[in-house]
């Protein structure tokens, strides 16, 4: 696999400060007029960490991504990325601080090819403007956006669909693409929605792999239904239900949490 | 019924770089040769051929390319486009009349008198989304008539009479009546608009805007910054506009509101669906048909709007895309240093 040498720095640096905190949020609370989707929610992430996000159906999750990533209006809370606190981000900025997001379902452009789709991811690094463009001045740069999407294409293993259009392929692979573009940007946390939501048991092993390599490279928020995912690809979990969390660390411990048990399964009086 | 948009694209992409030259400009030397061709079967009875050929058609097919790129390639329903056309040519009219400025010296100022326009309109109204934009835009445009029917300056419901011809240039003289020249002239334009929107098209800003039109959110959430990606898009269709405005004003010598009405904004957002949103090629048949139409069947006189109705109605159900919809498949776009 040929990955950019840009890639390869980031990895090695990494290794080295693996218990540094990427990513802390605060009493994360949002709310929708009387309704609270979430209340207080405290959440860290270390790098190359996979942390698993789980709960009950509209426990919160993606309200959780959606806060964010700048589609909700957080009603307090701090955001705190490498030790430095940050604003809560508008959408577009998501990208120069370091984060991806894929979306529940897909998300790609059905009438771009798989390319256009992850060029788009790419457009944070490009240099050349409007004007340029308009001009034609832009080709080098282009040629570049067009080399690291093929590299991130490559690297979910969908290299040679490049020149197909994203609508007329089938539900797994534009998984993989809708992850290769968000790799595309290089991010250092990546916020992953239900990845292996609707895909069948090969495709969900593939998944499974995909995301524990990827930990290589960045920090993952996982959003997943899938148990077996989750057990198996992460590193601590974080349990919500009705927008608190209720339960948070590592993996036995929390499948062990009667608090857990019984939100998931309901208790026996 | 056969793709004629993916027939073309065929072709062209199976051709060398000498073929590709050749039918560039092949096509240019048809369209150049068109007035030529009053004495045939496409002439129109009536109506003055060439007249025609440099309004409604010329300008039509210049207008339909701007509004082509608010409305094809990001997606953003403009009502108002008249707007820009009627800031291009009154900035014309007022400067050219008040003013010893000549056309060619104009025409960089109508063309930044509707960009400004164009931001101005579009900080505010890209805030909002789809339908809501459109009445945004469809008040706008009629918020410049009604500037123009009232302010003193503008000449109220006379508008600006006496606006001079542009001065020749290589030797070529613009008198009044001689329409092919204005015709060439608006030829020029087009060429530089198209090559403009097709270098665009095919780039970073291609892309932003298609996403964009897309799935707004998604585009944003991969950093595409939507705002100013869209403001750009109603700035360029405004360029466009703009210019079309100046010719118009300095082909006609006499603008009054009554040439800016909704109507035409209609008109050119038809050319545009009519001929296939967001592929040039089609917006320029659009627009060549929908301003010829018209007068070609001038003889039928009242019954004409009739049939002119009657085509837009069958073709839009035979064709709902337009006559040469959108790309179906794309492939790649740039072939060279692909890994």
């Amino acid at each position: 696999m040929r990955l950019l040498p840009e890639l390869g720095l980031v990895c090695l640096e990494s290794i080295h400060m693996s218990e540094h905190n990427l990513l802390s949020i605060k009493s994360l609370s949002v709310s929708f007029g009387g309704l609270k989707a979430l209340t207080n929610v405290d959440l860290d992430l270390n790098q190359n960490e996979v942390v698993g996000l789980i709960g009950p159906n509209g426990a919160g999750k993606t309200t959780f991504f959606n806060a964010l990533s700048g589609l909700v209006d957080v009603s307090s809370g701090t955001l705190e990325i490498n030790g430095k606190s940050h604003k809560w981000p508008k959408p577009y900025e998501l990208i120069d601080l370091g984060i991806a997001r894929t979306l529940q379902g897909v998300g790609l452009f059905p009438e771009l090819t798989v390319l256009e789709n992850v060029m788009i991811g790419a457009n944070k690094t490009a240099k050349s403007g409007l004007i340029a463009s308009a001009l034609g001045l832009s080709g080098s740069d282009e040629l570049r956006l067009k080399q690291r999407s093929m590299i991130a294409l490559e690297r979910v293993y969908t290299a040679s669909l490049a020149d197909e259009k994203a609508g007329s392929l089938p539900y797994p692979v534009t998984k993989r693409i809708a992850i290769a573009r968000a790799l595309v940007s290089e991010p250092r946390i990546l916020l992953l929605d239900e990845p292996a939501g609707g895909l069948g048991a090969q495709d969900i092993e593939w998944m499974n792999s995909l995301i524990q390599n990827l930990a290589s490279q960045c920090s993952v928020i996982l959003v997943e239904h899938h148990m077996d995912v989750v057990m198996s690809v992460c590193d601590r979990l974080y349990v919500l239900n009705f927008g608190e969390v209720i339960a948070s660390g590592d993996v036995e411990s929390v499948r062990r949490d009667p608090a857990v048990v019984e939100a998931y399964l309901g208790v026996s009086h | 019924m056969i793709n004629l948009r993916d027939k073309g694209a065929e072709v062209w992409e199976n051709q060398g770089r000498a073929g590709r030259v050749a039918i560039a400009v092949g096509g240019i030397a048809i369209a150049a040769s068109l007035p030529f061709m009053g004495g045939t079967i496409l002439n129109t009875p009536i109506a003055d051929y060439e007249s025609v050929l440099v309004y409604p058609i010329a300008m039509f097919v210049l207008m339909a390319i701007g509004l082509n790129i608010v409305i094809g390639k990001s997606g953003l329903l403009d009502l108002g486009y008249v707007a820009f056309f009627a800031i291009g040519a009154y900035t014309m009219g007022l400067l050219g009349t008040k003013t010893g400025l000549n056309t060619w010296e104009i025409l960089p100022i109508g063309i930044a008198m509707a960009m400004f326009s164009g931001i101005i309109l579009g900080v505010p109204a890209l805030k909002l989304r789809g339908d809501y934009l459109a009445i945004v835009t469809l008040g706008f445009g009629e918020i410049v008539r009604i500037v123009a029917l009232n302010l003193g300056a503008l000449g109220r419901s006379e508008g600006i009479q006496g606006i001079p011809t542009p001065p020749g240039i290589f030797g070529i003289e613009y008198a009044f009546d001689s329409h092919r020249i204005y015709y060439w002239t608006l030829l020029i334009l087009i060429l530089f608009a198209i090559w403009m929107v097709r270098r665009l098209s095919v780039r970073r800003a291609g892309r932003a805007w298609e996403s964009i039109r897309q799935d707004e959110d998604a585009a944003e959430l991969l950093g595409v910054p939507t705002f100013k990606y869209k403001v750009w898009a109603f700035v360029l269709g405004a360029s466009v506009g703009g210019a079309a405005g100046v010719i118009y004003a300095s082909k006609t010598l006499f603008i009054a509101p009554d040439n800016f009405t909704l109507q035409i904004s209609i008109l050119i957002l038809a050319c545009v669906v009519f001929g296939g949103m967001g592929n040039i090629w089609g917006v320029i048949l659009g627009a060549v048909i929908l301003g010829y139409l018209p007068d070609r069947i001038r003889f039928l006189s009242e019954a004409r709007l009739l049939v002119f109705g009657l085509v837009l109605v069958i073709m839009m159900n035979l064709r709902p895309d337009g006559l040469l919809p959108r790309k179906k498949r794309e492939k790649a776009l740039i072939k060279k240093g692909s890994s």
